[in-house]
């Protein structure tokens, strides 16, 4: 019996693994790993893992799990080749593994910069946890970092230097941080947030080089601007890690085609998590997206699938990111709203977004309002939209009535 | 050494010891205890980590508005022992607490 063989431990991975013995899946488990460390926790990376020189990574499940759940973790080890007529996959050290379904979890890769000075040692990524180690052990003769990037990781990180006592520059291409993730007025109070802790912020700026000297970074170039740095640190998205599914002629575009079962074309190869293009339920398109959420979720939808009660993929998207102090929250996705609602608290802070699509509610970003943002993810999942003047009120207690009157009637 | 108990969501009862200066949702799930997923890494996010308190020798510190907000909002019914492990600390203190992990 081959079973169930998953290529990639991380959070989409490792969840498959547990949720199919939970769903009571009694065949062979193999999780194989590139990576070499110990499954862990992604998000901390850029912020606790930082905090001290020894902080361990946090692992996704303990040693023991693995053990007694019979999974059969493989780590460092390389996947080469996908040999569908024969159900194996080859790996780069010429070991065949058998499988009777594969599951493709393997995420995404940091997009690389390919400007002059990006390969100087002291540039830095931030996605795996040889590349936090690596920027950790700088971190001491760290002065001032350029961070070349207005998305989640590179402000997490930003924030984190400049809690450190680092000067710190974000250079963004856009005319405002965080792309298209999140509406301008939640972008707006996160460089708000940013420049309150002595963050610099470059927008509309494009970097034309990382410049040396003796070998060393020195600066980045602003288009002739040349800006004191001593380390950078290269945060400009990610792309998915769907080489092996093309290879293996399986549709890809932005990430591995699946459907709402999360199935390739193939009927024993399915894919989940950062990776895999999916139909999207409440967008009603095809989408890829890069959360802990989505890639956990779909394991849990795919485990029920492989274990003969067939699920698809509906859980409602949703986001977290602590940036400083700052925690931003989303539930839902925003992209075809046509109007919104903001919210302040006391101090006249914006508390929270709601976006309504034909007058119903969609997507709650937050900023420090998580009863909002837990809440919100009720209402939207099932389909609630308190009136107007409710969801202006801001005010948690009122549209937990307004939610549980139009549940219990 | 901190000694806590956990009863898993299938009955099991597991007792281990851990060290402070870490969230009990974290010395829990190092230690392996079944039903706490912890999805979020302890981020106040996702309340997989949700326990019952059914037993404290001494009263545990108060919670903060983010862990009473998540707790009260989340899919399983929050109670009035309910805890998110993932804010809760570990001190000597908390020797010999007994939590009724929720599971999903």
């Amino acid at each position: 019996m081959a079973g169930v063989l998953i290529i990639g431990a991380g959070h989409g991975g490792v969840q498959l693994a547990a949720s199919l013995r939970d769903a009571g899946f009694d065949g062979a488990v193999s999780l194989l790993s590139e990576d070499p460390d110990f499954p862990y926790h992604k998000p901390p990376l850029s912020k606790s893992f930082m905090a001290a020189h020894d902080t361990a990574l946090q692992p996704l499940r303990a040693e023991v799990f693995f053990e007694q759940n019979r999974i059969d973790l493989k780590l460092g080890t390389v996947v080469e080749q996908i040999d569908r007529s024969a159900k194996v996959v080859v790996c780069s050290d010429g070991r065949k593994i058998a499988y009777d379904k594969l599951v493709i979890a393997t995420g995404t890769r940091a997009r690389r910069l390919s400007i002059p000075g990006a390969d100087l040692p002291e540039v830095f990524y931030l996605r795996t946890a040889q590349d936090a180690r690596a920027m950790r052990a700088a971190l001491p003769s760290m002065r001032r970092v350029a961070v070349i990037g207005g998305g989640f990781i590179g402000l997490e990180a930003a924030a984190m230097l400049s809690g450190r006592g680092v000067k710190v520059d974000v250079i963004e291409v856009a005319p405002r941080l965080l792309g298209r993730a999140t509406s301008d007025a939640i972008a707006q109070q996160v460089a708000n947030h940013l420049q309150s802790i002595d963050v610099t912020l470059h927008l509309c700026q494009t970097v034309d080089a990382i410049t040396q000297k003796d070998g060393n970074v020195c600066g980045i170039d602003l288009g002739g601007n040349v800006l004191a740095a001593d380390h950078v640190l290269i945060g400009v998205g990610a792309l998915p890690v769907d080489m092996l599914a093309r290879d293996a002629s399986l549709r890809t575009e932005n990430g591995i085609l699946v459907d709402e079962f999360l199935r390739t074309e193939d009927a024993d190869i399915f894919a989940i998590g950062d990776c895999v293009a999916f139909p999207q339920v409440h967008l009603g398109l095809r989408t890829r997206l890069e959360s802990v959420q989505n890639a956990t979720d779909q394991a849990r939808a795919l485990a029920l699938t492989l274990t003969g009660s067939p699920a698809p993929y509906t859980a409602l998207p949703w986001f977290w990111s602590d940036i400083g102090k700052l925690k931003v929250q989303i539930a839902g996705l925003s992209d075809e709203a046509d109007e919104q609602i903001e919210t302040r608290d006391a101090e006249g802070n914006l508390k929270s977004v709601y976006h309504l699509k034909n007058g119903h509610l969609v997507t709650c970003e937050t900023l420090n309002s998580g009863g909002e943002h837990m809440l919100s993810r009720k209402m939207i999942a099932e389909g609630f939209t308190p009136t107007r003047e409710q969801l202006a009120s801001g005010d948690v207690k009122t549209l937990k009535q307004s939610y549980m009157a139009a549940r219990n009637r | 050494m901190t000694k806590l108990v956990f009863i898993e969501p299938s009955g099991m009862r597991r007792e281990i010891e851990v060290t402070s200066g870490q969230s009990v949702m974290q010395a829990a799930t190092t230690a392996g205890v079944a039903g706490i997923d912890a999805e979020c890494g302890g981020s106040c996010m996702c309340a997989t980590c949700h326990c019952l308190v059914v037993e404290a020798p001494v009263s545990l510190p108060k919670m903060e508005t983010d862990e009473a907000d998540t707790l009260e909002f989340t899919a399983e019914e929050m109670h009035d022992n309910s805890r998110l492990t993932c804010q809760l600390a570990v001190t000597e203190d908390l020797g010999g607490t007994v939590f009724k992990v929720i599971g999903r």
